[in-house]
Parts: C-alpha cells; sequence; structure tokens
C-alpha cells in the first residue's frame, strides 16, 4: 500500500563492495571528523566558573518592582493571578492606613503575595496583565531546593529591597504604561 | 398600542412608555446602556445622557426628525416612531463624548476599586471611551469617608447619578444624604455627619453604577471574579430574603441583591427585592442560607472566568444544597 505521508523509506538489502567490506575507509573518515573537531571553537562552557549571558527576552524569577520613592507597586489588583494559566498566584490584600503612605503606592496593597515555583511555567503573562507595573519576570534563576515549602515565594523573597533595586531595563519596558 | 421602530425592531407597547423601557421590551443588543436610569426607582433618569438616541421620525402624523438627540429614559414613545441607537453614527460619536465627560474627573483606580468587573462606567468606557484623556487640569481628589458603619463612598468616583439619592428616598423612612453644593462641587454627603443606618440603606450599594459606594464589610477583601455567586435564600422578617451570596470556598464574602440583565435588582413576585442590612452584613454565615444555584453569568463577564455549572460535590458548601 502507497504510504500516506509519503516519508517510508524502501529498505534496500544491496550486497556491500569490497572496499565497503573492508570497512577501514569508513572507519579512517570518521576519525577525520573527529580529529577536526579538536581545532574547532568550544561549544560548552565551565560552568560555574564561566555564564552563559541570557537572551534579552529571558523570563526568570519574578521581581515586585518599587517605585522612585521606594513604596511598593504591586495594589493586589488580581489581574496576575487571572491571567496565570497555572494558578501559581494568590494574594491578600488590605487598606493603606494613615501614615504608610511611604510604603504603599496605592491605598490598597497586597499583605501577602505568594507564588508558587513549581507551579509556575515562566510564560510571563502576569506581568503582561500587571496595569501597575508592579509584576516582572527577571533573569535570575530560581535556586533550587529540598523542601516543597521553600518554593513558596511570599512577599519577602519577591519585593525587591529599597536599597538593593533589581534592574529590569534591559529586558523589559518600563514607564509604557500611564500608572 | 403603539407601534415603534428601534433599530429596524419594530415593537408594539402601552402608550406612555419611555424608548428605553420600550428597547428593553424588546431585548437584545438595541439596548441603551443606562448609567442613572434605574427603573425600580421612581424619578430616576435623565441626568447621565449615555442613553441618548437618534430619533429619526417623531411619530405618524409629524414624521419630521427630532434636531437632537433625545435621552431615551425619559422620553415617551409616539405611535410610527422611528427610532436609531446602534445604527446610528451620531449616537455612538455622542456617546463616547458623554463617556468622555463622565471620565474627566473618575479617577483611573479601577484596580484598587471593589467594583471593577461589575461596574456599568467600566463597560461602557470599554465600548466607547479613548484610550487617552485630554482633560489637563488636575483630578478633583477627596479622601474616602465613611458614611454610616457599614459603607465608604468614595466621592471621586461618583457620577453623580443620583440613584442611591432615591433609594434612601424610597426605601428608607428618611433620607439621611443627599447631593450637596452645585456644579463642578456637587458631592454625595450626608447631613451633618449622621450615618446612613436605616434599615434598606445597603441597597444603594447595589444601585451605585460606579465604584463610589462599597460594602465596608467586602472592602479590599477580594475581586468579584474570584468569587463564585450563588443564588440563595434565607429566612427574613424584613425582607424577601432572596439574595445572591458570593463565596470563596466555604466562606461568604458579600451579599447583594439578584440583579437582573440590566443590573438592576430583579422583580421577585411582583415586588423589586430589595434586601435588608441584616441580610447583607451580617448574615456571612453559611449555614444562614439555603444556596439554590451558581448564577448564570454571561460568557463575556469576567466574573465566569472561574465557570463551573453546579457546584462541586466534594465541597462542604453544598451541603445546604436542596
Amino acid at each position: 500500500m502507497q504510504s500516506l505521508s509519503n516519508r517510508s523509506k524502501l529498505v534496500s538489502n544491496k550486497k556491500l563492495s569490497f572496499m565497503e567490506k573492508l570497512y577501514i575507509p569508513a572507519i579512517l573518515g570518521g576519525m577525520l571528523i573527529t580529529f577536526k573537531h579538536l581545532f574547532r571553537k568550544n561549544n560548552t562552557l565551565k560552568y560555574p566558573e564561566e555564564t552563559k549571558k541570557f537572551a534579552p527576552v529571558y523570563r526568570g524569577m519574578h521581581v515586585l518592582k518599587r517605585d522612585e520613592e521606594g513604596r511598593e507597586n504591586c495594589t493586589a489588583c488580581g489581574l496576575c493571578a487571572v491571567a496565570c494559566p497555572a494558578e501559581a498566584i494568590t494574594m491578600t490584600a488590605n487598606e493603606r492606613e494613615k501614615g504608610e503612605e511611604g510604603l504603599y503606592r496605592e491605598e490598597k496593597y497586597a499583605e501577602t503575595y505568594e507564588i508558587n515555583m513549581l507551579r509556575c511555567i515562566f510564560c510571563g503573562l502576569c506581568e503582561e496583565a500587571c496595569p501597575k507595573e508592579a509584576i516582572f519576570l527577571t533573569d535570575r534563576i530560581v535556586p533550587t531546593n529540598f523542601e516543597r515549602g521553600e518554593f513558596i515565594y511570599g512577599k519577602d523573597r519577591l519585593v525587591e529591597k529599597v536599597d538593593a533595586r533589581i534592574d529590569i531595563s534591559a529586558r523589559q519596558f518600563t514607564g509604557k504604561r500611564k500608572i | 398600542m403603539v407601534k415603534v421602530t428601534i433599530d429596524d425592531v419594530v415593537i408594539e407597547v402601552e402608550p406612555g412608555t419611555t424608548i428605553l423601557n420600550a428597547a428593553r421590551q424588546a431585548g437584545g443588543d438595541i439596548v441603551p446602556p443606562a448609567m442613572c436610569y434605574y427603573s425600580k426607582l421612581e424619578g430616576s433618569g435623565g441626568k447621565c445622557r449615555t442613553c441618548l438616541v437618534e430619533v429619526a421620525a417623531g411619530s405618524e402624523k409629524d414624521p419630521r426628525p427630532m434636531p437632537k438627540l433625545v435621552a431615551s429614559c425619559s422620553t415617551p414613545v409616539m405611535d410610527g416612531m422611528i427610532v436609531k441607537n446602534k445604527t446610528s453614527e451620531r449616537v455612538h460619536e455622542n456617546r463616547g463624548a458623554v463617556t468622555e465627560f463622565l471620565l474627566i474627573n473618575h479617577p483611573l483606580d479601577c484596580p484598587v476599586c471593589d467594583q471593577a468587573g461589575e461596574c456599568k462606567l467600566q463597560d461602557l468606557a470599554f465600548d466607547h471611551g479613548a484610550a487617552k484623556t485630554r482633560y489637563e487640569e488636575p483630578r478633583r481628589k477627596h479622601e474616602p469617608v465613611d458614611i454610616g458603619n457599614t459603607i465608604k463612598l468614595n466621592q471621586d468616583r461618583c457620577i453623580l447619578c443620583y440613584r442611591c439619592v432615591y433609594v434612601g428616598n424610597q426605601l428608607c423612612d428618611s433620607r439621611v444624604h443627599g447631593v450637596m453644593h452645585r456644579g463642578e462641587h456637587a458631592e454625595i454627603s450626608t447631613y451633618i455627619e449622621n450615618s446612613v443606618d436605616n434599615e434598606f440603606s445597603g441597597n444603594m450599594i447595589d444601585v451605585c453604577p460606579v465604584g463610589a459606594l462599597t460594602d465596608k464589610t467586602f472592602r479590599f477583601k477580594s475581586r468579584v471574579w474570584f468569587l463564585k455567586p450563588m443564588n440563595a435564600s434565607c429566612e427574613c422578617t424584613k425582607c424577601a430574603g432572596k439574595a445572591v451570596v458570593w463565596m470563596f470556598g466555604n466562606q461568604i464574602y458579600r451579599v447583594t441583591v439578584r440583579k437582573d440583565e440590566y443590573d438592576e435588582v430583579q422583580m421577585i413576585d411582583g415586588k423589586p427585592a430589595w434586601i435588608c442590612n441584616e441580610c447583607r452584613y451580617d448574615k456571612k454565615d453559611v449555614s444562614k442560607w439555603t444556596i439554590e444555584e451558581p448564577l448564570k453569568l454571561k460568557r463575556t463577564s469576567v466574573i465566569s472566568q472561574g465557570h463551573y455549572d453546579k457546584p462541586n460535590p466534594l465541597n462542604d458548601s453544598t451541603k445546604n444544597l436542596k
């Protein structure tokens, strides 16, 4: 029967010639290829001494950004959690008290914000959904761990520190949205 | 009966019916949007101008078109009237302009606002609004204030539709809040710090088309699209006890009235099913409610993102299910 995909090949039972039966030319040809590779550029890296540069579109561990005055951008609107196809994001909101204006940008803020890094598929839909430019994916790698619970990242590990900002400008566009 | 044509749909209605109500009787997408008109509140309508329609022929006897667009919520139909709503370019343009006006002072705080997801102004802006504002002056700014123990007023978001004032007038025994000042300075205010503590005052949260009046017991607790709305009923001496409970797992986060397709309170046994404050604020316990069925949502509604056909049988919240 004729193949539908037209990709099948007929097997031939051709007899080998004398030269082919010797095998030595084929072995020499293979060794020649191996020998050539000694003089080529090395493709591997000596990790961890050397690390590879990430592509500009790389999506790694999340960061919750603060604005120029150090206030948290996130207002717990829940759009990232709706957009998340892996259901990795949960949060609870709270109201900003008087005197906390320096901590949170809007009158509502995320009291808890958790990302389950085992669920997360790093698709980047959360940063796309975010109307406040609060969540971004960075080029940092989520470290390994022995405990499952340790992969649920709370605000302590997601929010950037005021004195140690995470630079995302190389990969992300900020200021695109008028907040 | 008078015959009226709305966007090529011909219907017969009682004389004296407004164009908006005639369109609602016909149903479908020819119904103009309404921000201030509320059929269950007497005297509402005619303020927001979002329901403007074009009258291409005034009546059978006088088929001249009306020179200006008319507010369909307060214009009665005439025999042989021809109305254009979605087929009229002028209406679309003007509705966009009205939306722009409504949004002049409206803050862009939908991520914060509890009404987001079920807000009529959000829908209107999505359909007709421009992506950018042309308004350069700073928006007016008010601090959110408590009116009563259970209602929070965000004056910034108010579009002055007066619906809550009519609720105070018509549902409660005495109205203690109203609109003060004039023009740009107009604002909802309570009468000298008086709290709104009437038995049915909570219904003004449900009639508010925007997030100006919000439930303090639900404030910032969750977002509407994370909750599962269920039709539920309870024994109540003050009201019909038919409401929608918004659940998250086994917990009731908030209680609202049952709404119809025009975002108005449903008629049950010929009466609008307003609910009392006790049902709204105090009955947050599942055991106090008989849960009937999940609320039927439009597929396009953001609330339907956690869509489900029937309650999860493994979930304890269904133990009261009939």
